[in-house]
C-alpha cells in the first residue's frame, strides 16, 4: 500500500516566478492589511497601537483605578503576576483582538507593562535554543 | 458579546502563576487537521491545563468550513488551544495547537512568523489534510518537523515512503509519536529543537 502523494505547490528548487495571486496572498510591504481591524479603537485620538503578540507577557503596574471599566479591572487583577496575552484572552473569555484593544488602553494609561516575546530571527540564537532544549529535557 | 462580571472570572491557580522574573516568552506551533491530536499533544506536556483563546471571523469566513468543526462551535469563532512550559525563571515556552487551514492564521498576528518552529502533526489515515499546511510553512520559511501520531487503526508506512509521499527533503525529521504520552510529545519537541539548532549551526557556517 502506498500513501497518497503530495503535489508540491511549486517544483523544487523554488522557482523565481511569483506564486499565483490568491485572495489571501500577502500584499506587498506597505500595503499589508491589518487583520485586527475587526475592532476599531475608539480611545483617545492618535493613540499608537501597541505591538502585542499572543505570547507578549503583561504585568500590572497598579491596582485598578476607580475609573477602570469592569473589563480593565478584571484584566489588571489577572496580571499581578506576568501573564501572556493568550492567557488573558482565555481567562477573560474574550477574543484576542478585543484583549489587545483593552491592553492598548491600559498601556497608554501606564497601568501595565509589556514584556515583548523573543521572535524567530533569520539566524536563530543558539543559546536560546539550547536553553529551551535544556528546559524540555527536565520535563 | 457577553462579558463575565469580574466576580466570576477565575484566573490562574496560585501554583500556575509565573514568577515575577519571567522576562520573555517563545512559542512553538503544533499544526494539523481536525482531530489529529494537537490538543492532546499540548495537554500532555503543558504545565497548566490547556487553555483556549478565540478569535472571531469576519463575514467572509462564515460558512466556508461547514464540513469541519464540532457542533458546539459557531461558524464565526475560531479557537486555538495552548499550553505552557516554564523553561527558566526568565523564559517561558508556549505551545499553540492550530487548525491547518491558513485562512485562520491571519487571525493571530505573527503566529507562525514569530514562532521558533512548527510541528506538523499527521494522521496516516488522512495524510492529504497536511499537504497544504506544509506548502504554506515552506513558503513562509517556517522550519518544521513532521510527527506521525500513531493511531492504532491507522495504516503504517515506512518513513522513506512517507518522505517521498510528502515530498520532503532528507534533512527534515519525520518521527512517530504518541501524542497522549508526555515523554513522546516531549521527544517530538526535542526533535524540533535539535533540527532548529542544526539549522542555526549550518547558517552560522555559511557566514
Amino acid at each position: 500500500m502506498t500513501p497518497p502523494q503530495r503535489q508540491r505547490r511549486f517544483p523544487k528548487p523554488e522557482p523565481v516566478p511569483q506564486p499565483p495571486p490568491r485572495e489571501e496572498q500577502e500584499p506587498p510591504e506597505g500595503q499589508k492589511k491589518n487583520p485586527e481591524r475587526l475592532y476599531v479603537i475608539t480611545g483617545p485620538d492618535g493613540v499608537e497601537r501597541v505591538e502585542l503578540d499572543l505570547v507578549t507577557l503583561i504585568v500590572a503596574r497598579a491596582d485598578p483605578p476607580p475609573s477602570a471599566t469592569p473589563e480593565q479591572a478584571a484584566l489588571l487583577r489577572l496580571c499581578t503576576a506576568p501573564l501572556s496575552v493568550a492567557e488573558l484572552s482565555a481567562y477573560l473569555s474574550l477574543p484576542f483582538s478585543v484583549v489587545t484593544v483593552l491592553l492598548t488602553e491600559l498601556v497608554t494609561a501606564e497601568l501595565v507593562t509589556v514584556r515583548a516575546p523573543i521572535i524567530r530571527q533569520a539566524l536563530a540564537d543558539r543559546s536560546l535554543l539550547e536553553a529551551v532544549m535544556h528546559g524540555l529535557q527536565k520535563l | 458579546m457577553d462579558f463575565k462580571s469580574s466576580d466570576t472570572i477565575t484566573g490562574p491557580r496560585t501554583e500556575d502563576h509565573l514568577p515575577q522574573t519571567a522576562q520573555a516568552a517563545v512559542k512553538i506551533v503544533i499544526v494539523g487537521g481536525f482531530g489529529v491530536g494537537k490538543t492532546t499533544m499540548v495537554g500532555s506536556v503543558s504545565e497548566i491545563k490547556p487553555l483556549t483563546t478565540e478569535e472571531t471571523m469576519t463575514q467572509a469566513g462564515v460558512g466556508v468550513d461547514d464540513n469541519y468543526g464540532s457542533d458546539t462551535k459557531t461558524a464565526t469563532t475560531v479557537a486555538m488551544d495552548f499550553g505552557r512550559i516554564s523553561i527558566t525563571d526568565q523564559l517561558v515556552l508556549y505551545l499553540f495547537g492550530t487548525p491547518g487551514q491558513e485562512r485562520f492564521w491571519f487571525l493571530w498576528n505573527g503566529l507562525f512568523e514569530g514562532a521558533l518552529g512548527a510541528v506538523v502533526l499527521i494522521d496516516t489515515r488522512r495524510l492529504e489534510v497536511s499537504f497544504d499546511v506544509m506548502g504554506r510553512l515552506e513558503e513562509r520559511g517556517v522550519p518544521f518537523v513532521v510527527a506521525v501520531n500513531s493511531f492504532p487503526d491507522a495504516p503504517r508506512y515506512p518513513v522513506e515512503d512517507l518522505r517521498t509521499a510528502l515530498d520532503l527533503s532528507e534533512d527534515i525529521p519525520i518521527i512517530e509519536c504518541d501524542a497522549r504520552r508526555r515523554a513522546s510529545s516531549r521527544d517530538t519537541l526535542m526533535t524540533l529543537m535539535r533540527f532548529l539548532h542544526s539549522l542555526a549551526m549550518t547558517g552560522a557556517l555559511r557566514r
